[in-house]
């Protein structure tokens, strides 16, 4: 992909070189707005968690997702994921810690996290940019959307590496 | 919203803290996050700055805009109330494109240029109009093959596969982006009435 992308560009006459140092340096911008709101999660999910509320929580729910054999620990992450993109990323984070990347676990919550969007930051960032009131529909579709995701999520992660 | 939930988990976790006696793990843990913070975004910064190079090019010799037009067939099928070449299908193409390459930051400018396309073709103007809802529901489910903030993540810690993930998750996202635009349909139905 990488070589493909350069070879087009080349060939299309692109200053290739010069392009590729633009597109890096927008990238600094991009993650200067990242830093406020990864510190801002961070603290808040870390505090959850390792308080102990977290696992208190979530042993509630332990039988019941133990009997249709899902970790409970992407209980959280599907909550979180639609409402803020730093949080569930801070979470996600916090699963590698504990679990390891390429855990069940670990892997579970990649696919969760990379097929599911911030349902509810798209919404009204894009109908507030012009004014949409009466978003009719629009949060179930897109929760759905996300729900289905997960499940897909599920039985793919279990397929694949189980 | 995100008010809410950040006040929640803050004080629910340190009061959960003092009453459990586990002070300390709270003190420690707000001294930490900070740090925790910046080797996270030292971490991803790499890939992500890479991968945005790149895409520069491919925006850049027309790659992004080629694509997009092999996507407008499917579009006029997925939003027929909107007139044939009118400006904002191929505004959702090059949002949807961007989508697809994980360039989230570069994306959403066509996404608002394309809702305020979509706004001059609705008659009430408070009210989201069906195409809008479609496009929403397709930006939402998160079509993606390249997800880099979470394989620069895995690398992070040490993945030796960071991108075994990459399949399951393209599986994934098409089963949501199916399901999303399906219920769009039944829901744009119902709701006519």
């Amino acid at each position: 992909m990488v070589v493909f992308i350069v070879i087009y560009g080349f060939l299309k006459k692109v200053d290739i070189y010069d392009t590729f140092i633009d597109g890096v340096k927008e990238s600094f911008s991009m993650i200067f707005n990242l830093f406020p709101t990864f510190i801002a999660m961070i603290l808040a999910v870390n505090l959850f968690i390792n308080s102990g509320v977290l696992d208190f929580i979530l042993s509630f729910f332990e039988s019941l997702f133990s009997l249709i054999k899902v970790p409970v620990e992407i209980l959280p992450l599907a909550i979180v994921r639609p409402i803020s993109g730093s949080a569930s990323l801070a979470y996600l984070n916090s699963i590698f810690v504990k679990y390891g990347p390429d855990s069940f676990i670990g892997l579970l919550s990649s696919v969760i996290q990379g097929c599911t969007d911030t349902t509810l930051y798209v919404i009204s960032l894009y109908f507030g940019s012009i004014g949409i009131k009466k978003i009719r529909y629009s949060l179930y579709a897109g929760l759905f959307a996300d729900l289905i995701g997960i499940i897909a999520s599920i039985i793919v992660v279990n397929l694949f590496f189980n | 919203m995100v008010n809410i939930i950040w006040m929640i988990l803050i004080v629910v976790g340190v009061f959960y803290g003092i009453l459990t006696n586990n002070l300390e793990t709270i003190n420690n843990t707000i001294v930490d996050s900070t740090k925790i913070s910046l080797d996270m975004l030292f971490k991803i910064f790499p890939v992500i700055a890479l991968w945005m190079g790149l895409t520069k090019i491919a925006e850049k010799s027309g790659l992004l805009e080629k694509l997009s037009i092999k996507l407008s067939p499917l579009l006029t099928k997925l939003f027929p109330e909107i007139p044939k070449n009118h400006e904002s299908l191929s505004l959702i193409a090059s949002n949807m494109i961007a989508n697809i390459f994980g360039l989230g930051s570069a994306a959403t400018p066509f996404g608002l240029k394309a809702m305020s396309s979509l706004q001059k073709l609705n008659k009430k103007k408070d009210t989201a109009s069906r195409s809008m809802i479609t496009f929403l529901v397709i930006n939402t489910s998160g079509l993606t093959i390249i997800p880099t903030t979470i394989i620069s993540l895995r690398m992070m810690y040490g993945s030796l596969e960071p991108t075994k993930i990459v399949l399951a998750c393209i599986i994934s996202t098409l089963f949501a982006t199916i399901g999303g635009i399906l219920i769009d349909r039944i829901l744009a139905r119902r709701y006519k009435n």
